[in-house]
């Protein structure tokens, strides 16, 4: 657990970074500070593994004052991810992923089989251990980032904004891969990003940080778009937070109507409906057709796409999505492996949604405030 | 000081000689790099033999070249032309790869964008590519005046008039006054061209200002 | 001339015993040497602290500016009218020698010192960040890192030091040390100009040999990462799709690198 207490940053000439930060990471969790660039976020990172140092207050990793540790011993057990990866160019990505074993004289051979096997869980290959940093992507760098930050095993990782320079599509594809990752490691994380949606995505619980290093809130994430604490959180979080806020939100039993399905290659003559669902052998929906408008049989090319699928396991969000972008206006939900279950209008979602449950506020005193 | 003082005149009037035979080939190496760094520019498998072989030029020794060139240009020894040539070669050795690195700093959106515009290739360069690149050339020029008043100096070997006769005065009659100020008026004169080159350059380049980016 | 300049060339006579051509070969390498050991004992460490703490950058960077406008010629007479006396007791060309070196030194500070803290200053800022990070002392950091990532300028700021110097050298015969400028200062005296232009011959090749020599040495010395240069294994991955760019390093491996025509590097080190 990674706890600040009353910690301030104030510079000589006057301005304050962080203001007067209390602040809890719990063990195991990932806890993101988000805000405006100026908010501090970074600055409080930092402060973590005094790559700053606080002008007051106190920070303690599990109960020890850091303040009271050597820097550069407590460094080496944290792991740093940054923006640009940082990686050293004069080094291989094998080299660079065992820097930290090698500055605490860890062994050769099991420094080297631990690298390799990180690498590979960053989902890079063993041809990747022997290029320069210059012969990758960007993700692929943040990719080695992760991996040497996670070479001596740190129980604490400290990750400044690790995605936002990469498209996308790939920062889509690192977040996932580093969320399925963490539920192995139960790593003690604080990430730092502007970016609302990633912290969102991203942690089990959000600390919204305002210009001049102050605190406006910290909550789990679905309590941060259901009750924001002030105007300014209301803003940052942004629009479409109801509508986000369904994704925390397991979808509940919902009305289910049998669809008539035809396959690939049926014909959709004596179909009596303006909309039909098509399924592949399997029973997996493919698209939609509108037999008004098909003579022969029903063939790839003609199937509408635009509709999403959603699963009934999934949350309310998808659902709801589902249901909106139906040509048919009839969401198609499906069970775990895919298979067609049913499908749903949009009203009866709404219905569903209304009759939900809110969240509940666990701690009056301090809404939002995780459980603890 | 009281020699230097009793020798003001004479000072001034070499120091003017150094300042021109240091100075024009500036101004000359930098017409003549101008063309041959867009060329290295404008056809990329020039640029490796343009910039090795015109630096080949700097390391011929002054001294060397001083004696010889009067040879090949056909002058008397101590026709300052001479001079004015050898500097200009050694100013074109430093500055043909300057120019080709000044235009090859310009970044590919604007010249992308200058054409997209319409301009053609001539005009772009005297209007886009060209004022954006003054501030590496003039960081060329500038380490080009400072080699070029030193080696200037080194014509006393034959006898050019220039401030290194002061040193080869205060050699023979083994007395440190004139060297010292030889010396002296050598910096001064470095700082001068110095101080001018980075005058222009501000002058040229308005918007380095304006967001309060250094020359 | 050219005719008459091969022959003095190759003339057998000009190539053994003392005074000959590899004699004074021998010589010039020896001054030069002494004189670039001397300005990177002296340029590199303080290169490369400036660079690492930031701390003494004008100092040092104007301190070399105006080491860069002493005008050699002149510092070569005070130096000799000065330290002449002291070497008097002296057997030998010390007195001319020893001041010699000391300007091709002076020389050869500046371009040293540009690139040795030019190199540091230009590691990329988060690459020293994550090394801080990472738990490394600033030793570490220095040697680990900022060390390799700047050898790249390191060599550069050294390459263009060693022409220069070697084509200075040939002053030192001015005031009657050895070395290849005495072929020039003796031709001048008998008006020899096939000498003279031999002489200068030699000097040119000379630096373009060592230059090479140099070039090669950096190809072993800097990381593979930081030239651009390929290794067989990584020259595949280039082909799946994989961007990354070649640092601009790989400029450095051309013959001549005269650094004072890479103003980029230099245009910090005039006084502004």
């Amino acid at each position: 657990m990674i706890v600040f207490d009353g910690v301030t940053k104030k510079y000589p000439d006057g301005t304050v970074a962080v203001h007067d930060l209390t602040l809890e990471a719990p063990t195991g969790k990932i806890t993101v500070l988000v805000g405006p660039s100026g908010c501090g976020k970074t600055t409080s990172l930092r402060m973590v593994n005094r790559m700053i140092e606080p002008s007051s207050g106190t920070i303690s990793l599990d109960g020890k004052d850091t303040g009271r540790m050597k820097a550069s011993e407590l460094r080496r057990g944290i792991g740093y991810v940054i923006q640009h990866a940082g990686l050293f160019p004069n080094r291989t990505v094998l080299d660079n992923v065992e820097t930290v074993p090698r500055l605490v004289g860890m062994g050769k051979k099991e420094t080297r089989d631990r690298a390799m096997q990180l690498l590979e869980q960053v989902g890079l290959g063993a041809d990747y251990a022997k290029r320069y940093p210059s012969q990758l992507s960007g993700g692929q760098q943040q990719r080695v980032g992760v991996a040497r930050a996670l070479a001596a095993d740190p129980p604490v990782m400290l990750m400044d904004e690790p995605f936002s320079a990469v498209d996308p599509v790939v920062r889509d594809q690192l977040q996932d891969e580093f969320l399925r990752l963490q539920d192995d490691l139960g790593k003690t994380i604080i990430f730092v990003t502007h970016d609302i949606d990633e912290a969102i995505k991203m942690g089990d619980q959000v600390a919204v940080m305002r210009v001049g290093g102050y605190l406006a809130q910290l909550a789990e994430p679905a309590y941060l778009l259901a009750h924001p604490v002030d105007d300014f959180v209301a803003d940052f979080v942004g629009r479409d937070r109801g509508y986000r806020g369904l994704s925390f939100q397991a979808a509940p039993r919902l009305p289910l109507a049998s669809e008539r399905t035809i396959t690939l290659g049926e014909s959709a003559r004596d179909v009596d409906d303006d909309w039909v669902l098509v399924v592949d052998g399997d029973n997996h929906p493919l698209g939609w057709v509108e037999p008004r408008r098909i003579d022969g049989e029903v063939t790839s090319e003609r199937l509408h796409r635009g509709g999403t699928v959603a699963r009934a396991s999934g949350p309310l969000r998808a659902v709801l999505d589902a249901a909106l972008s139906s040509p048919s206006r009839r969401g198609v939900v499906v069970d775990d492996s895919g298979a067609l279950v049913g499908t749903v209008r949009p009203h009866e979602v709404l219905t569903a949604i209304e009759e939900a449950e809110r969240p509940v506020v666990e701690n009056p005193d301090n809404p939002g405030a995780p459980a603890a | 000081m009281t020699w230097f003082i009793d020798h003001l005149g004479e000072v001034w009037d070499l120091g003017r000689q150094h300042a021109v035979l240091a100075g024009l080939p500036l101004l000359l190496g930098l017409l003549i790099a101008l063309p041959l760094g867009w060329l290295a520019r404008r056809f990329r498998w020039l640029y490796a033999p343009f910039t090795a072989g015109f630096g080949l030029l700097y390391t011929i020794p002054s001294l060397a070249l001083f004696v010889i060139l009067p040879l090949v240009t056909g002058r008397g020894i101590l026709d300052p032309f001479n001079v004015i040539v050898a500097m200009t070669l050694y100013t074109v050795a430093l500055l043909v790869r300057t120019v080709a690195d000044g235009l090859g700093s310009v970044p590919g959106a604007v010249t992308n964008a200058a054409t997209a515009m319409g301009y053609t290739p001539g005009k772009r360069f005297f209007a886009v590519e060209l004022p954006l690149a003054v501030p590496v050339i003039s960081a060329g020029l500038r380490v080009a005046a400072v080699s070029n008043v030193s080696i200037v100096s080194v014509g006393t070997v034959i006898g050019v008039q220039q401030l290194g006769l002061f040193f080869s005065d205060g050699f023979n009659r083994q007395f440190y006054d004139p060297i010292v100020v030889g010396i002296v008026a050598c910096i001064v004169l470095a700082l001068l061209f110095d101080a001018v080159i980075l005058v222009v350059t501000r002058l040229l380049t308005p918007w380095l200002r304006a967001t309060g980016a250094r020359a | 001339m050219i005719a008459s300049t091969w022959q003095w060339l190759t003339d057998p006579v000009n190539w053994s015993g003392p005074g000959s051509i590899p004699n004074q070969i021998l010589t010039h390498l020896w001054y030069s040497a002494i004189a670039l050991f001397v300005a990177s004992l002296i340029a590199i460490p303080a290169g490369l602290a400036i660079g690492h703490t930031g701390r003494g950058r004008f100092f040092g960077v104007n301190l070399a500016a105006a080491a860069r406008a002493i005008p050699s010629l002149g510092l070569l007479f005070l130096m000799v009218l000065w330290l002449f006396p002291k070497f008097s007791g002296s057997s030998g060309s010390a007195a001319f020698v020893v001041p010699s070196l000391i300007v091709l030194a002076v020389l050869a500070i500046p371009p040293i010192l540009a690139g040795a803290y030019a190199g540091v200053e230009g590691v990329d800022p988060a690459a020293r960040d994550a090394a801080k990070g990472m738990g490394m002392t600033g030793m570490q950091v220095l040697r680990r890192v900022e060390i390799p990532n700047a050898m790249p300028l390191i060599f550069s700021g050294f390459r263009s030091a060693t022409l220069q110097v070697i084509a200075t050298a040939t002053l030192a015969a001015v005031v009657g040390a050895d070395g290849l400028g005495r072929f020039l200062i003796d031709g001048q005296k008998i008006r020899d100009y096939p000498q003279m232009a031999g002489g200068s011959l030699v000097v040119a090749i000379l630096a373009l040999v060592v230059d090479l020599l140099l070039g090669t040495i950096q190809r072993y010395a800097v990381s593979p990462g930081l030239t651009g240069r390929r290794t067989s294994a990584s020259r595949r991955g280039r082909s799946d799709g994989v961007s990354g760019s070649a640092e601009s390093a790989g400029r450095s491996n051309t013959p001549l690198d005269v650094e004072i025509s890479d103003p980029r590097r230099t245009v910090d080190s005039q006084p502004s």
